[in-house]
């Protein structure tokens, strides 16, 4: 079953050795999709459950974290039937290049989807050279 | 136990099957292999009147979804578009899950279709699936004489 399920399946984010989280919760690492246009590089994570208020989203030096709190869903009289995925919270971090424009970076979230917009400085974008065929 | 033990058995040997049923008790649900069975995960709690589905499935459109009763099973349908990508741009990685899915999932009691409702909030869904009137338990009065 685990080797089928491997694409779906949520994993859970690594704590680096000998460090232990102060919450006793669980954490997933979000799927991302991450894009990279002439202009900009954006970066898409499914994280179900995490709404504009509960996500967490930081640079410094030049690692972006991404963090998205979830509430435990859980009902109260009834009992787990048939659970096939974990809630918990998301966290995933990645090492920007220098040629993102830190001032204008912006993040949205919509039906639990993540989307930050790393806008590049202007010098870093790649200038198109033409070519002439000859003839 | 020596895990060159288990390969001469072919493999036909899991030692962990005895641990994997809670988790997928096959003889109560049953979902066909069909295209991506596997997605979207699904969850289910319960109690003597009715049960309630969740299912992360995130970026979803709620109107692409579908969802179907039918006796004792609920089929989710739907689909997710990949996102379109303009000239000039290149994946730095694909990881996010696409494409069509229909699952069925078989609950032990029979569904009350009428009285089924679902929510979408923050891409989770949650399927409220009440159990047919002729399923639920009867409490009996004890007349004293």
């Amino acid at each position: 079953m685990a080797e089928t399920g491997t694409q779906v399946q949520k994993k859970e984010a690594q704590v680096p050795e000998r460090m232990e989280r102060t919450r006793a919760n669980r954490v997933y690492t979000p799927q991302v999709d991450i894009i990279e246009g002439p202009d900009n590089i954006v970066v898409t994570a499914d994280m179900p459950g995490v709404d504009d208020k509960s996500v967490d989203i930081s640079l410094e030096k030049n690692i972006l974290s991404i963090y998205g709190r979830v509430e435990d869903m859980s009902f109260d009289n009834h009992r787990p039937l048939f659970t096939e995925y974990g809630t918990g919270d998301y966290e995933r971090s990645f090492t920007l290049s220098d040629e993102i424009d830190r001032e204008r970076i912006q993040a949205s979230v919509k039906n639990g989807v993540l989307k930050v917009v790393l806008p590049k400085v202007a010098a870093a974008k790649s200038r198109k050279i033409a070519v002439t065929a000859e003839v | 136990m020596l895990w060159t033990e288990f390969d001469r058995f072919g493999g036909r040997l899991d030692p962990w099957s005895d641990l994997d049923w809670p988790w997928s008790p096959r003889g109560l649900f049953t979902a066909p292999r069909q295209q991506a069975a596997e997605f979207p995960l699904v969850n289910i709690w319960a109690n003597a009147d009715e049960a309630i589905l969740t299912t992360e499935t995130p970026g979803m459109d709620p109107s692409s979804l579908e969802i179907s009763v039918a006796g004792k099973t609920v089929t989710l349908r739907g689909r997710r578009a990949p996102d379109e990508l303009k000239d000039g741009s290149t994946y730095h990685r694909q990881e996010r899950w696409q494409g069509q899915f229909s699952k069925a999932i078989e609950l032990p009691f029979n569904l009350d279709a009428d009285h089924v409702e679902a929510t979408f909030k923050k891409g989770v869904l949650k399927v409220t699936l009440p159990k047919a009137a002729t399923d639920k338990p009867k409490t009996i009065q004890i007349k004293s004489e």
